[in-house]
């Protein structure tokens, strides 16, 4: 074992502590040992111990692992190669404990048996272990049931929220949708194809526990149309104190409906005369907030399905974007047919046009949001923009001039009208 | 013999054999929840059904002893089933609630927190740093340890105005996605990459180097033999795309690279639209083991957010009310250049053109 002084540090205080646990493994394995060395290395230098990964992978995937060695080999032979492998995890990070173990079996013979629960994008991710043992790791995996996750231009491993397992607000199966949209994409999840990284999160609700709006290029959240179910009794019962807002999340014993729900409604379709709360649904822009307040007396209604986002990414390399409504409502059911289609479609629009490492959000804001639209044939619609454009500079093509001709018009409600 | 036909492209396991029998029973049938205490959710079923979650916190950056761990604690409680949240907790599932002053002490014995539910400050998201990343500019587990012991009062209460969401990202990539959490720390570079001509040749593409840079700052070297690119260091925002794409122009510095602090950020659309999180600090010394300063930056804008913040109000939304202004006056933060965005398209909507400010 390596002397890490500074990493000492980090053992003592309330939060678990990495180190101890790491400190675990690297009693008995020279690499989790190592690898806290070089750690105690950046500690020390302020500066990572880590190279650019190489070309390494499973045969005839091209994600899913990602390459990585150290700059110190000579001091630390353990992490000369200290490869990550992305297992695809299963939808809303449910397991039983014998799966779970079986994991740990695999990376304790294969690995460092150091890992995270879980990556950025959803997957388990094996942290660290040499190029020799990736096949073998690979076939123990598989043999159990497991595959990789993506990496690289490809599409990447979708994730869900607890959605209807475990949650009253889930408006579409966030956990069949994931398994199944996983499935439909295989191989280009484990042969990078894209332009770039191509991700999906799926939220049941616009609370949005996955963050899709923002972690996700293709972002879909759950939505209701129809009107919010009352309990007034239970309304009653919040406003007398029986039952506690946002059920028991916060430190208030009481409910002010006047102020705490219909006040800060953010379209003020909400009304209270101490005995019966009125919302005017046509007017509800489905924020949650209310919902969230009193889940026992307001539940979303029951015409169900989702709204479909685009384009979301982090600052690279234009600037941060978080997804844009492209599809306001569309049903949610098994097999996910209309989502896998569209998904396919805008793939298809951005590998044609996207130069190399473009993100779908970029390659928008570069061609015009209308360039997309028709290439998936989604129609404009309000939905789609915060507000309209405050300049002239707007195109006219021939197509708009022959549906001028034909007469086509637009209804905020039922869209164009042939 | 014949060699076993190798497996490929067989996806996840289907989450159905995974989900506890009370959930499986109970599936898509959930009326409405409560949280009887932090840390610990009651699911209630139109079948009457319950179902009781224990919230843990814990590292993310974890080892299999651990997982084993919460294993025979999942063995012993959880009828052998457990989950994890989108936030790098651990869920256990109790259907008997006289169960859990059992599992809290042992949770207590192992130093498990409960918590992270409802108006706390739960488990920060985050990146991998100096444990395994090739181009941070801060750790990332160490800061998290260092953050969540300092708030660690805030993780088993519900004592906030609102959530409070923190992340975690080691460089610009935000691969913590961070963009749009109430407390982001994201670690920052300050100087242009240093070109290693001799290098570059042999490991760079040239055009997809110059096309990584998104202000078009590199050029071809001029001198046609070196093989090589120049850096229009007046024009780097110190990004670390080209690095990504090129390992021969690594842009790190041990004493300028640090910690930036963006604030006000969110996903939810719960009364207001979902918002990206804006630069409150744009630089705070790399200071391991402990980032004493990047601690107390954080506990800083927490209390003041807890002390002023209206009831429901996340923390872009206390700041929107009162104004940035006045953020940066009760935060004590110096406002400087580097608030002023002059990034792209982004920038111009950010001035502002009204007469709508305080002093």
């Amino acid at each position: 074992m390596h002397k890490t002084p500074l990493l000492d540090q980090l053992e003592s205080g309330p939060w678990p502590s990495f180190v101890k646990d790491l400190k675990r493994v690297a009693a008995r394995k020279p690499q989790t040992a190592d690898l806290l060395g070089v750690l105690e290395r950046s500690y020390k230098d302020k500066i990572t111990h880590w190279k650019h990964g190489g070309i390494v992978g499973v045969l005839g995937y091209g994600s899913g692992i990602i390459g990585r060695y150290t700059d110190l080999p000579d001091e630390f032979p353990g992490v000369e190669h200290f490869h990550t492998i992305r297992v695809n995890h299963p939808s809303a990070w449910m397991y039983t404990t014998k799966a779970l173990r079986e994991l740990c079996d695999i990376w304790d013979e294969h690995g460092s048996s150091v890992l995270n629960m879980h990556g950025s994008t959803g997957d388990i991710i094996f942290l660290g272990t040499r190029t020799e043992e990736l096949e073998p790791c690979f076939a123990k995996l598989t043999a159990k049931g497991w595959d990789l996750g993506g990496s690289g231009s490809a599409f990447r491993s979708p994730s869900c929220c607890v959605g209807p397992a475990r949650c009253e607000w889930a408006m579409y199966d966030t956990l069949e949708a994931c398994y199944e949209l996983t499935q439909e994409f295989q191989f280009d999840l484990h042969r990078p194809s894209y332009p770039y990284k191509y991700k999906l999160k799926l939220s049941g609700c616009p609370n949005d526990c996955v963050a899709a709006v923002a972690r996700a290029d293709c972002s879909v959240i759950g939505v209701w149309k129809d009107d919010i179910r009352i309990d007034q009794s239970a309304v009653q019962a919040y406003a007398g104190g029986e039952l506690k807002p946002r059920g028991g999340a916060t430190k208030w014993d009481k409910l002010d409906i006047q102020k705490d729900v219909v006040e800060l409604c953010p379209t003020q379709c909400m009304s209270w005369d101490g005995k019966t709360l009125k919302i005017n649904n046509r007017e509800c822009n489905h924020c949650m907030h209310c919902i969230n307040l009193m889940p026992q007396a307001l539940r979303p209604g029951t015409e169900r399905g989702a709204a479909f986002l685009l384009g979301s990414h982090a600052p690279i390399l234009e600037g941060a974007q978080m997804s844009w409504v492209i599809v306001p409502f569309f049903e949610m059911e098994k097999p996910f047919d209309y989502l896998k289609e569209l998904m396919t479609n805008i793939a298809e629009w951005w590998s044609e046009h996207g130069k190399n490492r473009e993100r779908v959000g970029e390659l928008i804001l570069r061609l015009g949001m209308r360039s997309l639209l028709e290439a998936i044939g989604v129609e404009p619609a309000p939905q789609q923009v915060r507000i309209p454009r405050a300049n002239p500079f707007f195109f006219w093509h021939q197509s708009d001039f022959d549906a001028e001709a034909k007469g086509r018009r637009y209804d905020t409600r039922q869209g164009f009208v042939r | 013999m014949t060699e076993p036909e190798r497996k490929t492209d067989i996806g996840p396991p289907h989450y159905g054999q995974f989900l506890h029998p009370v959930i499986k029973a109970n599936y898509g049938k959930w009326k409405y929840h409560e949280i009887i205490e932090p840390g610990v959710l009651m699911h209630v079923s139109e079948t009457g059904d319950k179902l009781y979650s224990v919230r843990v916190g814990s590292g993310r950056l974890v080892s299999t002893d651990f997982v084993r761990e919460a294993c025979d604690l999942a063995d012993k409680y959880s009828q052998g089933h457990f989950r994890f949240t989108s936030r790098h907790n651990m869920e256990f599932f109790l259907t008997d609630l006289s169960q859990l002053p059992a599992l809290k002490a042992d949770l207590a014995a192992k130093g498990w927190p409960i918590g992270g539910t409802g108006h706390s400050v739960t488990s920060i998201v985050h990146t991998q740093g100096w444990v395994h990343c090739h181009t941070p500019a801060i750790d990332a587990s160490g800061i998290v340890k260092a953050v969540m012991d300092d708030l660690f009062e805030y993780f088993g209460k519900h004592d906030l105005p609102a959530q409070v969401r923190i992340a975690l990202a080691c460089c610009l990539n935000m691969c913590g996605a961070v963009h749009c959490s109430d407390i982001a720390i994201c670690g920052v570079h300050r100087t242009p990459p240093k070109i290693l001509h001799d290098k570059l040749r042999h490991l760079c593409e040239i055009p997809t180097t110059i096309a990584s840079c998104p202000t078009g700052a590199i050029r071809p070297h001029p001198d046609k033999s070196l093989k090589s690119v120049i850096v229009n260091e007046e024009r780097c925002m110190y990004c670390g795309n080209c690095y990504t794409m090129c390992p021969a122009m690594p842009c790190f510095d041990a004493e300028k690279g640090g910690v930036a602090i963006l604030v006000g950020g969110k996903v939810s659309n719960s009364k207001t639209p979902p918002a990206f999180s804006r630069l409150a600090i744009p630089w705070i010394p790399n200071n391991p083991p402990r980032w004493p300063e990047t601690v107390a930056a954080i506990r800083k804008i927490l209390t003041k957010y807890a002390e002023g913040a209206n009831k429901w109000e996340r923390v872009g939304e206390w700041i929107e009310r009162i104004g940035w202004e006045r953020f940066f006056e009760v935060c004590d933060i110096p406002f400087t250049f580097q608030h002023i965005d002059d990034y792209k398209f982004q920038a111009y909507d950010t001035y502002r053109t009204s007469m709508h400010f305080k002093f």
